[in-house]
């Protein structure tokens, strides 16, 4: 099941085009990223999704039908330009954004607690926002987020900013709201967060869409066939099926690189290899989510 | 709409909550009530008591320079250069000097003081010495004082106008007075509260927390919020204002034991005029000045007047919504608020022609057009106008303001969004006919 799928989305400011023809499903219960550099469309696409724009052509489907003006209860939304009211006390000021996402007060105000209570800052109920550091507005930021207990969460760079210890705590929420079932949207340019939360991604690059599909698919697709040993003495000549890419000596052992240019298989190198040295580590050099980034970007400039 | 009355509840009671709105409805009370009171005293109240010595050789003039509360005179018979040079140090504020003039050509009269004298005492002198003059010129011309008498007319043109309820008795004063206070308050209401609105969409584009509050209600519903929201604490702020300068100035004049009426008869304070008229014709005047008030149509006033403090308020609200929108910063808003402001500070610097003529075609248009109706038709109310100008200029202000609200709608969706952009007129039409 796809909670949501936007299909053909176009959308345009004056000349500028923001995105073109862009299409994904983000299947329910996943964490999906969101990819591409700044300025690719990222935003617009997330805009549409909350309908604080209009897509020019295309739709948006969500939990099967198409998105209409009262979901935005069932979504919540953590731009990456966010903020509070400054001179609203941070008790009030939950309440207000619980509310306007349909929330009745007795039931934010009993929400909001618990909350509070978890992220250890209940105390804070009554300060005015402009008292609180960075740190602690964030936090604030993250509950107004999910506290109207969305099915769709959508975060646009979540980690910018944040300190560390913060950065953990919402990265450990993310996790546990995957856990409840809810689906989460994550878009950012940090590749080690994707590669460490999400399970499927879409890469937005120039308006649009690159690249799709489970993170680990995407992986399999661009790996190399290569290959990273630990060996110790050299290697005098391989067949030529067996390309080296890279051989390095540390500390008494030799990192070598080797990629397969036909159809043999990673144990036709490793007998290949055992007849000359002593193999400590044969390892498949995975692509990272970083190397796929910059290297389908790239592609896309060369264009 | 649940989610508008969420965020015009919010505007209302953290503004009313702020110590600025506390300190304001309490000071600006007093300020008014200063602004009626002070005058009024300032009237009425006893100047210091000057004495003039006077030297009269030619001795016409003992029985018309009579003792007033401020000026006292005192005869004496000594030489002029002496008391010259006595005057400094003197307690006397001045000595006239009056030598054995020619009635046909009085010359040579001089007024002696230390300081420069305020225009009201040599008016005062030379009105005394003047009416004395003409007096004796007549009586030398072979009129008796009988017929003198008779002959002077007091003349007070009592102004009926005529509509649709019949005759009534109208005072130019009141009129104008009404006029004047609901003009200037609509101004000043519309250029506080739409700086209100202004500041706080910058609030919210600066503080980041606008795409948060979108991404839950739609643009629209926002910028109406945040209008109607300060619109009601300006209603608050006015209404606990009326309340607190009535009872200031009550308190206040009763504590001074003056009546604040009292300023009414600056109106006529001719020089000398005061005394010479007996003290039952100023009560006349005020008796009158109250009947007339009493005979402008003051419920008609009072709902124009909200229709326009509203209409107006609404009109210039939204503009200043769209500025808002568009800039980062206050700093910034200066190159939109001129064109914005412009028609309002027209509408007040026109107030005085309007008033020499408030049937003339400048009134007529300017209360026509619903950027400067609201200032310019309060100013005309009171004079009376036809129904059907009323009606057409309240729906011309409807429409109005219904395209001012379109407008700054299509501009602040757009604007609310955008950070660090170099805004101009080029750049806001664009994002006027930008698609959603």
């Amino acid at each position: 099941m796809n909670i949501l799928v936007t299909e053909h989305i176009h959308k345009s400011f004056g000349d500028f085009k923001a995105l073109d023809d862009v299409s994904i499903t983000i299947p329910e219960n996943t964490i999906f990223g969101l990819l591409g550099p700044n300025g690719a469309g990222k935003t617009t696409l997330i805009r549409i999704i909350t309908q604080i724009l209009m897509a020019d052509q295309g739709k948006v489907m969500f939990h099967g039908r198409p998105l209409e003006l009262e979901d935005v209860h069932r979504i919540g939304y953590l731009p990456e330009e966010r903020g509070l009211y400054k001179k609203m006390k941070v008790g009030e000021q939950l309440l207000y954004l619980a509310q306007l996402k349909g929330m009745s007060k007795a039931e934010a105000s009993k929400k909001i607690k618990a909350w509070m209570e978890k992220f250890d800052i209940i105390s804070w109920w009554g300060k005015n926002v402009e008292d609180l550091s960075k740190g602690m507005a964030q936090k604030v930021q993250f509950i107004a987020t999910v506290l109207h207990e969305p099915s769709l969460i959508i975060l646009d760079e979540p980690f910018s900013g944040f300190d560390p210890v913060n950065a953990n705590l919402i990265r450990d929420e993310i996790l546990e709201m995957k856990k409840k079932g809810i689906t989460i949207i994550f878009s950012t340019h940090r590749m080690e967060s994707v590669e460490e939360l999400c399970d499927h991604i879409a890469l937005i690059n120039k308006s649009k869409k690159i690249l799709e599909g489970p993170k680990k698919d995407i992986k399999e697709t661009y790996k190399s066939n290569t290959f990273n040993v630990l060996h110790h003495g050299k290697v005098n000549g391989l067949p030529a099926d067996f390309d080296t890419l890279s051989t390095e000596e540390v500390e008494g052992a030799i990192h070598s690189t080797i990629q397969i240019k036909s159809a043999l298989g990673p144990n036709d190198l490793l007998k290949a290899l055992i007849s000359q040295v002593e193999v400590h580590e044969f390892v498949e050099k995975i692509p990272s989510m970083n190397e796929i980034f910059i290297q389908k970007v790239q592609e896309g400039g060369h264009e | 709409m649940n989610k508008i009355s969420l965020i015009i509840a919010r505007e209302y009671i953290t503004r009313v909550r702020k110590k600025s709105f506390l300190v304001m409805t309490f000071v600006g009370p007093l300020l008014f009530a200063l602004l009626i009171i002070v005058p009024t005293w300032l009237a009425t109240r006893d100047g210091d008591e000057k004495v003039i010595e006077v030297v009269d050789e030619s001795g016409l003039f003992k029985t018309v320079l009579i003792d007033t509360d401020e000026i006292k005179y005192s005869f004496v018979n000594e030489d002029p250069d002496a008391l010259k040079q006595s005057l400094e140090g003197s307690e006397y504020y001045g000595f006239l000097y009056i030598p054995n003039i020619d009635i046909d050509n009085p010359q040579g009269i001089q007024f002696y003081s230390t300081s420069k004298p305020s225009l009201s005492v040599i008016g005062d002198l030379e009105w005394g010495i003047r009416q004395k003059i003409e007096n004796i010129k007549l009586e030398k011309s072979g009129l008796d004082k009988q017929v003198l008498d008779n002959l002077k007319a007091n003349v007070d043109i009592a102004t009926i106008s005529i509509t649709d309820q019949g005759e009534q008795e109208s005072s130019s004063i009141a009129a104008t007075g009404i006029g004047y206070i609901s003009s200037l308050l609509i101004y000043f209401f519309i250029f506080f509260f739409g700086a209100q609105i202004m500041r706080g969409i910058i609030e919210e584009k600066t503080s980041r927390i606008i795409e948060v509050i979108i991404s839950s209600v739609k643009p629209f519903q926002l910028m109406m919020g945040k209008i109607i929201g300060v619109g009601a604490v300006g209603l608050t702020q006015f209404l606990l204002w009326t309340l607190l300068t009535f009872t200031i100035t009550t308190v206040l004049s009763s504590v001074f034991g003056f009546e604040p009426q009292a300023a009414n008869s600056m109106v006529n304070a001719q020089p000398g005029m005061a005394e010479v008229q007996a003290a039952a014709a100023d009560q006349n005047e005020f008796a009158k000045i109250m009947g007339a008030i009493g005979s402008i149509n003051i419920p008609q006033v009072l709902f124009f007047f909200l229709i326009y403090f509203l209409g107006g308020y609404l009109l210039y609200g939204s503009l200043f919504a769209a500025v808002g929108s568009a800039v980062d910063s206050e700093v910034d808003s200066q190159q939109f608020m001129l064109p914005v402001t412009l028609p309002l500070i027209l509408s007040i610097v026109s107030l005085g022609a309007v008033l020499n003529e408030p049937d003339g075609s400048l009134a007529f248009w300017m209360s026509m057009i619903p950027l400067t109706s609201p200032v310019v038709m309060m100013m005309r109310i009171p004079f009376g106008v036809p129904i059907w100008q009323l009606l057409l200029s309240v729906t011309l202000l409807a429409g109005g303001f219904m395209f001012t609200v379109w407008l700054a709608a299509r501009i602040y969706r757009v604007g609310i969004l955008m950070h660090g952009t170099k805004v101009n007129y080029k750049v806001l039409a664009k994002w006027f006919m930008m698609k959603n």
